[in-house]
């Protein structure tokens, strides 16, 4: 993965994540767009066939890009925890709600993990 | 938000509300409410289809629009519908179409198994070519936990003298430091399905090959996809903009059965939407009548933005909740490895 600094300062920058896709990308440019200190994000992939995305950033000063991408990185993580936390908690539920009737899956847990 | 969104129609109670709830402070007056949370299905258009993701959308308003994770924890909610051996349905609701499409791609393509990768065809005189009966055996989902084949770390302390040498066959050049018995258990390495057709023969000709399985990921080959499918979608709501009643009632009802119910009696009667998720398959009736003279003043189908519908149809390899709990370490992890690097 690499960074450019497209411009002069550090509050506007662009961002080349290599083996990436529209799934991080997309992600972060929800993030970043929540972001109060982000006057502009948005990213492009230049070819289909290349595995990089270009991601821009520019701040409104208060941060640096560096700093608006680490946030949104973290919050996106923070993400991720959480829905799995309640996704979890709501599958054992439903488990036991169900009496554990589907053998199939308590079979393959057993296996699996 | 595009100038297409003052063609929506909204209800008399609505409008006479707006004026009043936009005085509240922090909450958006009700009809940017519902432009924010619901997309409009119209007679041939839908509206309202982007949500305003802006941090400063509504800073006019002294609204804050920007990404607080308290209320993302005090709003999400997860609802499991149903599992069925490999297939499973549930609720996420209160997510963005960014991250709910996230999970959807890793899941179909990001998530390793096991599957065939090299053929070696020693004989095979039957009418199936040989790189077409390799595809076909591709495609046939194999039982291993993929993590059993994971990267490990080999240290110099580990190397072993081998006194005998290699024992595989030269053919293939492939050789094995252990015997897969160890690794992959008593069970051993299987297919999820017995009973998948890959040629048929003649008489007298015959099909001699090795199939060698490494581990990798849908975004190489779809072979290394963990679903069958895995897709979201919008949870749909019918809503009574203006109060149905006598004798219109009751034909909604009729036109709609299960959908409307009346309630009441005599000429006050009313008809009441009921549950639009239980009654699918008149929705796009629903949405057809919404065009029409007669029920547009008062029939609405809309979808809630942020209430996802997701379906995940496993190849059986890893049970469909395991799929989705490693979606979701997928996109921690993308997270992290870029994190490294900044």
């Amino acid at each position: 993965m690499s960074a450019t600094v497209a411009t002069g300062a550090d509050t506007g920058v662009t961002f080349a994540l290599e083996d990436e896709d529209h799934t991080l990308a997309n992600s972060l440019r929800f993030l970043l767009n929540k972001n109060p200190h982000v006057s502009f994000v948005g990213y492009s992939i230049p070819h289909p066939s290349e595995k990089v995305v270009n991601l821009r950033i520019q701040t409104t000063g208060e941060i640096s890009a560096v700093e608006a991408l680490r946030q949104a990185c973290q919050s996106l993580k923070q993400v991720c925890e959480h829905i799995k936390a309640t996704f979890e908690e709501e599958y054992q539920e439903h488990l036991q709600q169900a009496g554990g009737t589907d053998t199939s899956m308590a079979d393959r847990e057993a296996v699996g993990t | 938000m595009g100038s297409d969104s003052k063609t929506v129609r909204t209800s008399k109670k609505q409008r006479a509300d707006q004026a009043a709830s936009a005085d509240q402070p922090g909450q958006l007056p009700e009809h940017l409410q519902n432009q924010q949370q619901y997309m409009t299905c119209g007679d041939n258009l839908n509206y309202n289809v982007s949500i305003g993701n802006s941090a400063h959308l509504f800073s006019a308003l002294g609204i804050d629009n920007s990404w607080s994770h308290k209320k993302f924890q005090r709003d999400l909610r997860v609802a499991m519908k149903w599992v069925k051996g490999n297939d499973m349905e549930f609720d996420i609701i209160g997510i963005d179409p960014a991250i709910a499409n996230a999970l959807r791609r890793i899941l179909i393509s990001e998530i390793p198994t096991v599957a065939i990768e090299h053929v070696y065809m020693v004989q095979n005189t039957s009418i199936i070519a040989c790189e077409v009966l390799s595809h076909r055996l591709g495609l046939v989902p194999v039982l291993v936990d993929p993590d059993l084949l994971k990267d490990k770390l080999v240290k110099s302390g580990q190397l072993v003298w081998l006194p005998n040498g290699s024992e595989m066959p030269e053919e293939t050049n492939c050789r094995f430091a252990s015997s897969q018995s160890s690794l992959l258990g008593a069970e051993g390495a299987r297919l999820v399905h017995d009973d998948i057709l890959l040629a048929k023969m003649r008489p007298g000709q015959e099909i001699v090959l090795e199939a060698h399985c490494i581990r990798g990921i849908g975004a190489e080959h779809a072979k290394w996809s963990p679903v069958a499918t895995a897709w979201y979608r919008l949870q749909p709501e019918v809503v009574i903009l203006e109060p149905i009643v006598g004798s219109k009632a009751d034909s909604l009802a009729q036109i709609c059965p299960g959908l409307f119910t009346v309630e009441g009696s005599g000429p006050s009667r009313r008809a009441v939407a009921g549950n639009a998720r239980q009654h699918e398959k008149q929705l796009e009736k629903v949405r057809r009548m919404s065009g029409e003279e007669e029920w547009s003043e008062h029939l609405q189908l809309r979808k809630r933005k942020d209430h996802f519908i997701f379906t995940i149809e496993s190849t059986g390899i890893l049970p469909p909740h395991q799929l989705f709990l490693r979606s979701l370490d997928q996109l921690a992890a993308k997270c992290d490895k870029l994190l490294e690097h900044l």
